[in-house]
């Protein structure tokens, strides 16, 4: 009951600690423990600027997040300052945000330039980048080395690898062992998982950079006809309902020879509790077949947006620029291995020395594919979800390859109708 | 006299009219701008600058194609699953329902703490039990599947909430596990105003259980049975929370309401959204009348 009442009490409590600087609400949807680590940097902030800062815990489906947004920023919410910005949401939300080139003229020059820029709206500076992302697949070099396989180049090559691995394990006693984990879920995770496949096959990237509709096509098809026969054999079937931490939840409890997430897992796997700690490595995701064959890794990455509604503004201005600075940005690579998007900090040693694979991330960077969140504007949501929709259905074996790409590509242009 | 009438009449209306007010303003307002949404192409992040389009939203020709919803197959699909997911799942709350009611009817030992226990899986929000069975059945983790496993009846662990075989019936399972309580509250409130003298009457006459369950109690029971089916599928049709949680932006269990909300926050089409709001309206209009007409015909008859 105690418990009960100081529970009712807290709002109160906060309201009125907030004597001194300017008390500051943050939208952000947590992934492994980031929230802990951007809690840190708050505590930082406070001490240097004396604003306080609260964090609105968000869903961890992007999808779900996004709709969340959406209704705040649509009723003119004055409660929440700052808001952690998908790289694909900021052609959608321009309109809400404060435009932060002038605050940010001097920072900005000190980030990758492609990474400006794609939060820049009609001239307008959306967000100040917090981190980039790009996905790698991640190894367990142990068991690479015990039945002496070498690291996969090419995804026929892993899905050998993980079913030799995978079949000799489990009749060794681990009866629990997979090959390979993904995110295979309905919702936007799954349509950067298919877009890699699909992009990696030399199948482009369902809709061009000038509009026009390239998903049905054979290189398509025969990317994801190879996934669909991991799905059960090589993967749980269950990982059709995995997220980026249901797929961690089993390589980090040692039962999955590869896995694809975001860098974010890196230092979690490496934690002092994990039974996998030093036992992997990672290295670029995989090429199809084809003449067009490469490697793949869709482009993610988190910003800070400034609400057009906040009432703290020139606080939350500051709050921004400060997670963009290179100290934060550091701070964040080493703590949690996230890319930081300022150059100079791939060859700083603190950072190498905790996240090695930094090393690496140039050639990754180089990789990345961008979602069609440009060309399709609005209606990018819509095309993501038929997206992963038709992926789902193939590799669930709902749908063959050939009727589910032709099916998605008559519902686009349905959605198309007049234009994106 | 006509003068007295008369101030009854503005005295009646006097008194009515906190009741409509407080209607219009939360039920009839709501409603009428849902409506007229439905005619609009408006979208969520700016509902002051929008224009009609008519009947687009529903149905609109372009260029040889058909669109708008009543030509897009996931709404159908939609209506599909929301009535197969209604009429299966209230049956068996019903059929269950019934049982448990008159279990608890009886009267015995510990009756009123048994009563209790029944009630938590209705008193926990839906939200919390949604996301308490998708851990349960979660296929690498989830104690459900060891069970099975251990047990037998399973040889390998199934993903029951990303199977497009079992996904549905995952739901109709939480949905019933959840609500059997609430139509077993229900019907035993309609058992207890059974004047307990028809029992008597019933034993004297020396007729069989199943006879007494059948010609007296379930006949005595039908006004009760209606109301609670007509709460149950209400309630059932325009299902949301359940499935939003257990089996997200899934095709296989997407409901009107479901379909709906995506429409209108995740999509930008919040015209299009109101439409679908609007036909959900409908359907469920459509279908309590009719349930309604038909029950009245029925015991008519008897």
């Amino acid at each position: 009951m105690k418990k009960f009442l100081l529970f009712l009490l807290v709002p109160f409590i906060a309201l009125t600690s907030t004597a001194g600087g300017a008390q500051l609400s943050v939208a952000f949807g947590n992934v492994g423990k980031d929230l802990d680590v951007l809690k840190e940097f708050f505590a930082m902030f406070k001490e240097k600027t004396g604003h306080d800062v609260n964090v609105i815990s968000m869903p961890s489906s992007t999808t779900d997040q996004f709709g969340q947004y959406k209704l705040w920023l649509s009723a003119k919410n004055k409660g929440i300052d700052i808001y952690m910005l998908d790289v694909i949401w900021a052609p959608q939300l321009a309109s809400h945000f404060v435009d932060l080139s002038k605050p940010a003229a001097k920072l900005a020059k000190l980030h990758f330039p492609s990474t400006i820029n794609s939060q820049k709206v009609n001239g307008k500076l959306v967000a100040l980048p917090y981190f980039t992302d790009a996905p790698m697949l991640y190894y367990r070099k142990d068991l690479l080395t015990k039945y002496n396989r070498s690291v996969p180049k090419t995804w026929a090559e892993m899905a050998e690898t993980a079913s030799i691995i995978q079949s000799a394990e489990r009749k060794a006693g681990n009866s629990k062992m997979w090959g390979y984990v993904f995110q295979g879920k309905a919702y936007e995770g799954l349509t950067c998982d298919a877009l890699e496949w699909v992009n990696s096959f030399g199948g482009g990237q369902i809709v061009s950079p000038s509009g026009e509709i390239t998903i049905n096509n054979q290189n398509a098809i025969k990317a994801l006809i190879t996934v669909k026969s991991w799905v059960g054999n090589i993967s749980p079937n269950g990982v059709l309902s995995y997220q980026e931490e249901e797929s961690r939840g089993v390589w980090q409890t040692g039962n999955a020879v590869f896995m694809r997430n975001w860098p974010y897992a890196y230092n979690l796997s490496n934690g002092a509790d994990s039974p996998v700690k030093g036992k992997f490595d990672v290295t670029p995701l995989p090429k199809g077949e084809g003449p067009n064959a490469r490697s793949a890794a869709t482009l993610g990455g988190w910003n800070v947006g400034v609400s057009k509604y906040s009432k703290n503004r020139d606080a939350a201005v500051e709050l921004a620029l400060f997670l963009a600075s290179p100290e934060i940005q550091k701070l964040n690579a080493i703590k949690s291995s996230h890319y930081p998007t300022i150059p100079s900090l791939y060859e700083d040693k603190d950072v190498l020395e905790v996240a090695p694979f930094f090393s690496i991330v140039k050639d990754v960077l180089k990789t990345s594919v961008a979602r069609p969140s440009a060309p399709t504007k609005r209606k990018y949501n819509e095309v993501s979800k038929l997206f992963w929709s038709a992926s789902q259905s193939v590799i669930s074996g709902k749908k063959s390859a050939t009727s589910s790409l032709k099916e998605l590509e008559s519902r686009l242009k349905r959605l198309k109708g007049k234009g994106w | 006299m006509k003068r007295a009438s008369f101030r009854n009449i503005t005295k009646g209306w006097l008194l009515l009219s906190p009741m409509l007010i407080v209607l219009g303003s939360v039920a009839i307002f709501p409603l009428y701008r849902t409506f007229l949404f439905s005619f609009t192409d408006a979208k969520i992040d700016d509902l002051i600058n929008f224009s009609f389009i008519g009947f687009n939203n529903y149905i609109e020709k372009f260029e040889g194609l058909y669109y708008g919803i009543l030509a897009d197959s996931t709404w159908w699909n939609a209506v599909y699953n929301t009535l197969f997911f209604t009429v299966i799942s209230v049956t068996l709350e019903t059929i269950l329902g019934l049982i448990v009611a008159l279990c608890l009817h009886r009267a015995f030992k510990g009756r009123g703490i048994f009563r209790a226990i029944m009630l938590i899986p209705w008193a926990i929000p839906t939200v919390v039990s949604a996301k308490m069975w998708s851990w349960m059945l979660n296929d690498q983790f989830g104690i459900i599947n060891d069970m099975l496993l251990k047990v037998g009846i399973i040889s390998e662990s199934v993903a029951w909430t990303s199977n497009s075989d079992t996904v549905m019936w995952v739901v109709i399972f939480v949905d019933v596990w959840k609500t059997t309580p609430f139509m077993a509250l229900l019907i035993l409130a309609g058992l207890q105003i059974i004047p307990g003298h028809i029992f008597q009457a019933a034993k004297v006459d020396g007729i069989s259980g199943i006879r007494l369950f059948f010609k007296v109690i379930l006949p005595l029971l039908r006004p009760t049975l209606i109301v609670s089916v007509v709460f149950r599928a209400l309630d059932a049709l325009r299902i949301f929370d359940l499935i939003y949680v257990l089996t997200p932006s899934n095709d296989d269990t997407i409901s009107m309401s479901v379909y709906a909300r995506e429409n209108l926050f995740d999509f930008d089409k919040f015209g299009y959204g109101s439409a679908a709001s609007t036909l959900l309206f409908l359907v469920i209009c459509m279908l309590t009348l009719s349930y309604l007409g038909f029950m009245r015909l029925t015991s008519e008859k008897i």
